[in-house]
């Protein structure tokens, strides 16, 4: 790797694994469904910043756009779609804390 | 390469504050901040399309689901906020801890492995990769749209009484 690469590669892998780390804290430390939900969410852009790094790196910038999109495609789906879990979820038992989800018991 | 260190401040600062922040909303805004950065992060590495992707769709729709679903439920009574706000500071301090001894340990290059990876190069036009190339990929994109748009309807619908 040139230096050049070097010094960009770097910084950008570190912010990477500092996102997937903040990401992951947050879905460990919330009882809240939709703060998990942007957990997940966080540990996402720290993979999209990989991907993209990675395709900077090595010179295949398009490979790895054509691999982000289909992941933003695919994370806009899982969001819309875990949103409406949570709101069924709301609606039959009054509250979005996983504590209180009872009804799942066996 | 000062813009670049500047942003990727930016974008761990904005990280941070969605993740401490006590109220959903500003943590909802605050992912929509940190997608805004890393957008533009993404357009330096040379990924223009990638970047105008990240910006419309998760720094604009994503934050919009997040709101609409937040403004659907209820929010956390005063004394829950306050255990709440108690509680977090003290919990998981020791992933960041793990993590900096892990990348320490694989920073050593006799950890390593030496693995010779093939050289493969692609063109760098994300329209002929996607178009010509990873044209499956395009029809798995529509299949998973379908899919999230049955699961909406079936979600969101209203049950009759």
């Amino acid at each position: 790797m040139s230096p050049d690469l070097t010094q960009v590669f770097w910084p950008f892998s570190a912010a990477a694994i500092l996102l997937f780390v903040m990401g992951t804290y947050y879905v460990l430390v919330t009882f809240n469904l939709i703060r998990a939900l942007i957990g997940v969410e966080i540990l996402i852009k720290g993979a999209t910043l990989l991907i993209i790094l990675a395709g900077y790196v090595t010179g295949n910038t398009g490979l790895t756009q054509a691999l982000v999109i289909t992941l933003i495609v695919i994370e806009v789906v899982i969001m819309v779609v875990a949103g409406g879990v949570i709101l069924c979820v709301y609606r039959n038992n009054k509250s979005i804390d996983v504590r209180e989800l009872r009804s799942l018991k066996g | 390469m000062a813009i670049n260190f500047i942003l990727v401040v930016a974008l761990l600062l904005a990280a941070l504050w969605t993740v401490m922040t006590a109220r959903l909303i500003r943590s909802a805004f605050g992912l929509a901040l940190t997608s805004a950065v890393l957008a533009i992060l993404l357009f330096r590495l040379d990924s223009p399309m990638a970047a105008v992707f990240e910006l419309s769709v998760c720094a604009g729709l994503i934050p919009v689901i997040f709101v609409t679903t937040i403004s659907l439920t209820h929010r956390l009574s005063q004394d829950a906020f306050q255990i709440r706000q108690k509680e977090r500071w003290g919990k998981y301090w020791y992933l960041l801890v793990i993590v900096v001894l892990v990348g320490v340990l694989l920073s050593r290059r006799a950890l390593l492995p030496d693995v010779p990876l093939p050289v493969v190069t692609h063109p760098t036009d994300v329209r002929i990769v996607m178009w010509n190339m990873h044209h499956v990929d395009l029809l798995g994109q529509v299949a998973v749209i379908l899919a999230g748009v049955f699961g909406v309807v079936i979600l969101f619908k209203e049950v009759k009484k």
